[in-house]
């Protein structure tokens, strides 16, 4: 075999040429360490939507709402409270695949316009959701599109457009935890969390 | 296995190429193999294996290193290429446990009639020292036990915490002698790690080498984190997080921990993709609900938009030449697989079959598609780009995402277990055969193949 090499050209060295490289290569670098987190709504004084936020557990769905700067949990007119003592239910379920709006889920959402339309201070998070049965990528897009049906739908009720938000979970968060048509039908959802 | 011999300049210049990046040595006292020899690779028959023994390195003195005592990396080193070769599913390997060390002396002169008697087709030896700046010293010897002669070898020169390195790119050598193929061992996985029960699961981007060894952990699990690709350069990973409460894509540099986001935008971005040279970048989009594919340069800019159907268009993955992308839409109805020029003009659905059709990636070979095919359950395949040949590699409740080796001959994926939710990383190779679980530290998910490593 004949390919040998001057004994000079360590690897080391080999490695730190192609970092070099790299650098040049890559430009958009010396950003701070995050983004900061963007308020929801524009502009307004929402208190910063994070699921994740501290003090829940990181994953409950239903952890770091309402952290609006209140200490306590506000469970007076215009929380979150109030608004699931107030409207049928809180969610919106759809077919395999589907993301169409139908009667039942009409009821359910003009009354959660109605509670919105209450109280105009408060933004509307809608979470979309897919189920496990399909791939992560387009549950991501599958989950964005029940929550903008959502969305769409309470608009046309009379809710601002700027008054809700919409964050997809794909199949991230699954509500009902069988591999079954019954969780799954459960996990199909748009889920209105309000933030005051 | 009928080997066949023939000539061919293309596999030398293959080998040289796959070697030289890293720093060669000149090994005392080689058998030398004329050109001719080197010239002559032995066909691979794909329906069977051949026995492949390899013995404990010899060590001639036991000198201390940053790695541990190379005496302990001479049986370590046999290890790693033995497991290469047996996971590439085209050897049986032997050893290093259970069969002969050979002394420094034998590793250029081998006892031929040994290995005959225990029915190895090839044989490979080595030797490893310590040279006088530190550095470690591997050669690495392949013998045709049969005809009792020398085949290839080849040395390197390493820091001694990348003696790994050096037996991944010992047994790519001998597997791209002996098949033909492109190397891929000394390659790495971007993946997700998974804990927690399912209902809480706790994502965390990792990374490892293509064995599953010097495993990392690069976020910590506050944030869920999804579907990371390497850079072509492997300086960084271009992946999905919720860290600001909502998907979006940021790309993360490894030696700095430092990410950034990809595009500045209120919208969700996710399902990122690099482009063969590591100059642009491909992402989904979704604005009211319809999501399409962009791409944007990697030093940012304005993103031009690729598809304007309704309906979710998403994903995407380049040609090996840059010039063409597949991507998954519903344009139809249902996802299906299409394939686009680089500027988004030509668009044309290639998948045909029944089902549905998710995750399209293109190999580096450029012959191949593999994707997810949904029809009741979850099975990875390939076909060809124009949608032919399909052929399913693998049966089970849910396996998705498959990514390619380097070489385009072996296909990782992820597989979901039905009730629990259990993640964990499979390979298979393109034939379906040798299906094996990578082993990761806790539940993976989402691997990305990175390409050779220089």
């Amino acid at each position: 075999m004949t390919h040998f090499l001057p004994k000079g050209r360590a690897l080391a060295s080999a490695l730190a040429l192609s970092a070099l490289l790299l650098t040049g290569a890559c430009g958009k670098k010396k950003v701070d360490e995050l983004p900061p987190a963007p308020g929801y709504g524009e502009g307004s004084g929402v208190g910063t939507y994070d699921p994740y936020a501290q003090g829940g557990s990181a994953y409950d769905p239903n952890a770091g709402y309402n952290t609006g700067g209140t200490g306590g949990v506000d469970t007076g007119p215009g929380s979150q409270a109030d608004f699931l003592r107030s409207v049928p239910s809180d969610r919106i379920l759809f077919d395999t695949d589907r993301y169409n709006v139908d009667n039942a889920d009409m009821v359910i959402l003009q009354a959660q316009a109605q509670w919105a339309m209450r109280y105009p201070n408060t933004i509307l998070v809608i979470e979309g959701h897919a189920d496990e049965r399909g791939t992560r990528d387009y549950n991501l897009a599958l989950g964005e599109r029940r929550a903008n049906a959502a969305r769409q739908y309470l608009i046309s009720l009379g809710v601002p457009s700027n008054r809700i938000q919409t964050v997809s979970y794909g199949k991230e968060r699954p509500q009902a935890l069988g591999s079954d048509e019954g969780s799954w039908a459960q996990n199909r959802r748009a889920v209105t969390v309000t933030v005051k | 296995m009928t080997s066949s011999l023939r000539k061919t300049g293309r596999t030398f210049l293959r080998t040289s190429i796959a070697l030289t990046a890293m720093s060669l040595i000149t090994a005392p006292t080689l058998a030398q193999t004329t050109e001719d020899e080197v010239d002559e690779v032995v066909t691979y028959d794909v329906a069977k294996t051949r026995t492949i023994a390899v013995p404990r390195l010899a060590a001639p003195q036991s000198v201390n290193t940053a790695a541990g005592s190379t005496d302990a990396l001479s049986l370590q080193i046999a290890q790693v290429i033995a497991s290469d070769l047996e996971a590439s599913g085209v050897f049986q390997a032997i050893g290093p446990a259970g069969i002969k060390t050979p002394t420094e002396a034998e590793v250029t002169a081998p006892q031929f009639e040994y290995w005959r008697a225990r029915n190895a087709n090839q044989l490979i030896q080595g030797f490893v020292k310590v040279d006088e700046s530190g550095k470690l010293l591997i050669g690495c010897y392949l013998y045709d036990v049969g005809f009792g002669s020398a085949q290839a070898n080849a040395g390197y020169r390493v820091d001694a915490a990348d003696w790994r390195r050096a037996a991944h790119k010992c047994a790519d050598s001998i597997y791209g002698k002996l098949t033909g193929e492109m190397p891929f061992f000394d390659s790495r996985i971007a993946y997700i790690a998974e804990t927690g029960p399912k209902g809480r699961r706790v994502k965390r981007l990792a990374v490892m080498d293509s064995d599953g060894a010097n495993h990392r952990f690069l976020t910590n699990g506050q944030f869920t984190a999804l579907t990371p690709r390497w850079s072509p350069d492997y300086s960084k990973i271009l992946y999905l997080s919720y860290a600001d409460g909502n998907p979006r894509i940021y790309i993360f540099d490894e030696k700095t921990s430092v990410q950034t986001l990809v595009t500045e935008s209120r919208n969700p971005t996710f399902a990122p993709r690099w482009s063969p040279d590591g100059q642009s970048i491909l992402y989904s989009m979704a604005i009211g609900g319809n999501t399409d594919i962009y791409i944007i340069s990697a030093r940012g800019g304005t993103p031009m938009r690729l598809t304007t159907e309704p309906g979710i268009d998403v994903g995407g993955s380049f040609s090996p030449d840059g010039k063409q992308i597949v991507f998954e839409s519903d344009r139809s109805g249902s996802q299906q697989i299409y394939v686009m020029n680089r500027d988004g003009t030509g668009q044309r659905r290639v998948s045909r079959g029944s089902g549905r059709y998710a995750t399209p990636e293109w190999s580096p070979r450029g012959d191949l598609i593999a994707f997810t095919r949904i029809a009741g359950d979850f099975r990875v395949g390939t076909m060809r780009p124009d949608g032919t040949g399909e052929r399913l590699l693998t049966d089970s409740w849910q396996d998705e995402a498959p990514t390619f080796a380097p070489n385009g001959r072996v296909i990782q994926f992820f597989r979901t277990e039905k009730g629990s939710g259990e993640t964990s990383i499979w390979q298979v190779d393109l034939t379906g055969a040798n299906e094996r679980k990578l082993p990761t530290p806790v539940d993976g998910s989402d691997p990305a193949w990175g390409p050779i490593r220089p």
